[in-house]
């Protein structure tokens, strides 16, 4: 590191060089105190346009790889649903696969079914979920209470089949822990026939709402061309017109049979802009999506064994003698969630464990989505990827000599107030696709 | 924990204000976190009680702490416990605050909180139901009572 010899005045020399000289430092963070975890923002503003932004993340580190390779493969498991306890599943589903490519384990079909079944579930709770919060930040309250009243039934499910609202502890080397029995796929399939009659008023709350269309329209834009150069996936990147899907491009699991397909905004028979009203479409279409996905591995499902090593125990001889190594790649609702592991013969634990999660590749978007955004619409561009790393707890604004602290409610409270400002100048009109 | 009971408790308890909280994720999987606020949307529904999520320590009368604490986070919590104005009660909400569950052997992890900041209140599991968040919050409800009142306040 060449500038870690220089003094500190030369430091501070640099940092103005990089910087431009006439706007304002605005760090954000690293405590947020809503819902996710601790990140934080430097964003240059020009009055209220934002010139630059920095972002340092590692706040939440917690060394998860490291305690990985002490642990055994069934431990291994239980570590990689804490992770993350929004796509809880995800990480798992991507670990079995590795773990399973390097030991050379079967998977019997039905336990194929139930992990899709069980992830794309995941998927809806985690989309309506990421709904609420941005209808918060936009200042719409009562969509946000809406959203996560609607998101509980699909809670209350997985509880019904895995015994936990979150964290499911379903898959294992080899299938799954826990059957769907039989008897329980009308109380599925009542769920999916409440949240099929439920898309339509989403999209109407979301995308035909004029303050709404207002306030993200032209929003937040992560062009094609940047959206591939940066690497973005999952929604993001399928918002911005990319049609990549880990579940359309590598296939996994029964997604070859189900041939899904990327959804981007042209679904919808809309022009890609990659703003953040095309975000929050690809999501709500994703919804619809995955219900139908599951609907389908409900019919096709068949019966038969949900794991091929019923016992632990053996389960665990047989990893200690198997050596080599394995990827898993796996959709999650943020984008592909990826694991490499190597396992060596007469070792209990990975001799190597690497994670790469969704967040790490969408976080590089922000750069060209904050550029010449205003302040107030620093909520929802931040929010718009779904980071599980997100924090506008306080604002803290240098000019010159004089420092103010502006809180996140501060923040937020701009955020509203723009949706009030835009909701008065925009026409309102009824409804697309209501009767009466 | 029942609604209703959880309403009488809050009459029993005499705390005649609103509750304000303040929410901090010090490092844990966001697990604990979206469970917080489950307890606020329309299922639970906390926020009818009095109950809300405040954007600032300094607002706030209960420190609502999840996640088993991080090497950077252990400043911020220090600091965030000074900037809580007294009388005020700590819960460590899940496992990993309670105790650094899972992540007890990492060398990022100064947890649990207690490590760092006094804890009055331990909500126990892996992410704990909304019910037992609430529970929690309501036994924090009946030590700041009781803090109060040895003040004379």
């Amino acid at each position: 590191m060449r500038e870690a010899r220089l003094g500190p005045e030369e430091m501070a020399e640099k940092k103005r060089e990089k910087t431009c000289s006439t706007c304002f430092e605005v760090p954000i963070g690293p405590v947020h105190p809503a819902l996710k975890e601790g990140i934080r923002f430097t964003f240059w503003v020009e009055g209220e346009k934002i010139k630059k932004v920095d972002i340092r993340p590692g706040f939440m580190h917690r060394g998860i790889e490291f305690m990985g390779t002490k642990r055994n493969l069934v431990q291994l498991i239980y570590l990689a649903e804490r992770i993350c306890g929004i796509c809880s599943v995800s990480h798992p589903l991507a670990l079995v696969q590795a773990v399973e490519e390097a030991a050379g384990i079967e998977v019997p079909p039905r336990a194929q079914y139930i992990r899709v079944i069980i992830g794309e579930l995941e998927r809806i709770h985690s989309h309506l979920l990421w709904a609420g919060v941005a209808a918060h930040e936009l200042g719409f309250d009562t969509l946000l209470h809406y959203v996560w009243k609607i998101r509980e039934p699909v809670l209350d499910l997985l509880e019904d089949i895995t015994g936990n609202r979150i964290d499911y502890a379903i898959p294992i080397y080899g299938g799954v822990r826990r059957d769907i029995p039989p008897e329980k796929y009308p109380k599925l399939k009542d769920a999916l026939r409440y949240y099929r009659s439920l898309v339509e008023d989403l999209l109407n709350f979301f995308l035909r709402d004029p303050s709404i269309e207002a306030r993200t329209r032209n929003i937040g834009i992560l062009t094609r061309e940047e959206a591939d150069a940066l690497c973005a996936v999952g929604p993001t990147a399928r918002a911005s017109g990319l049609r990549k899907d880990v579940r359309q491009d590598w296939p996994y699991f029964t997604y070859p049979d189900l041939q899904v397909r990327a959804l981007t905004p042209e679904d919808m028979g809309l022009g890609v802009r990659g703003d953040v009203y095309d975000r929050i479409m690809v999501r709500l279409l994703e919804v619809s999506q995955s219900i139908q996905i599951i609907e389908r591995c409900l019919e096709e499902m068949p019966d038969g064994e949900i794991t091929s090593v019923p016992k632990v125990a053996a389960l665990l001889a047989q990893l200690k003698k198997a050596e080599g190594e394995g990827i898993g790649r796996h959709e999650a609702p943020r984008g592909e969630v990826f694991h490499y592991i190597r396992l060596e013969a007469d070792k209990e634990a990975p001799v190597v464990w690497k994670v790469k999660a969704p967040t790490y590749s969408n976080l590089m978007s922000w750069f060209p989505m904050f550029k010449d955004q205003e302040i107030a619409d620093i909520p929802i561009v931040a929010a718009s990827i779904d980071p599980c790393i997100c924090c506008m707890d306080r604002v803290h604004i240098v000019r010159g000599e004089r420092e103010e602290v502006v809180w996140k409610e501060e923040l937020l409270r701009l955020s509203w107030e723009k949706t009030k400002r835009v909701a008065s100048r925009v026409t309102r009109h009824a409804p697309w696709g209501r009767k009466g | 924990m029942k609604q209703a009971e959880l309403l009488e408790r809050l009459k029993l308890s005499g705390f005649k204000r609103a509750l304000w909280v303040y929410h901090l994720n010090t490092g844990g999987c966001n697990g604990c976190d979206i469970e917080v606020l489950a307890a606020l949307t329309p299922r639970y529904d906390v926020e009818r009680f009095g109950i809300k999520l405040v954007g600032s320590p300094r607002h706030a009368d209960v420190l609502l702490v999840t996640g088993a604490v991080t090497r950077p986070m252990y400043e911020r919590v220090k600091r965030i416990y000074a900037q809580t104005p007294d009388p005020k009660v700590v819960i460590a909400v899940g496992g990993c605050a309670s105790t650094s569950g899972v992540f007890y052997d990492s060398y990022n992890i100064l947890g649990p909180v207690d490590n760092v900041i006094p804890v009055d209140v331990y909500v126990p599991g892996c992410p704990p139901r909304p019910e037992a968040i609430i529970d929690g919050v309501v036994k924090a409800v009946v030590k700041l009572e009781r803090l109060l009142e040895g003040k004379g306040g």
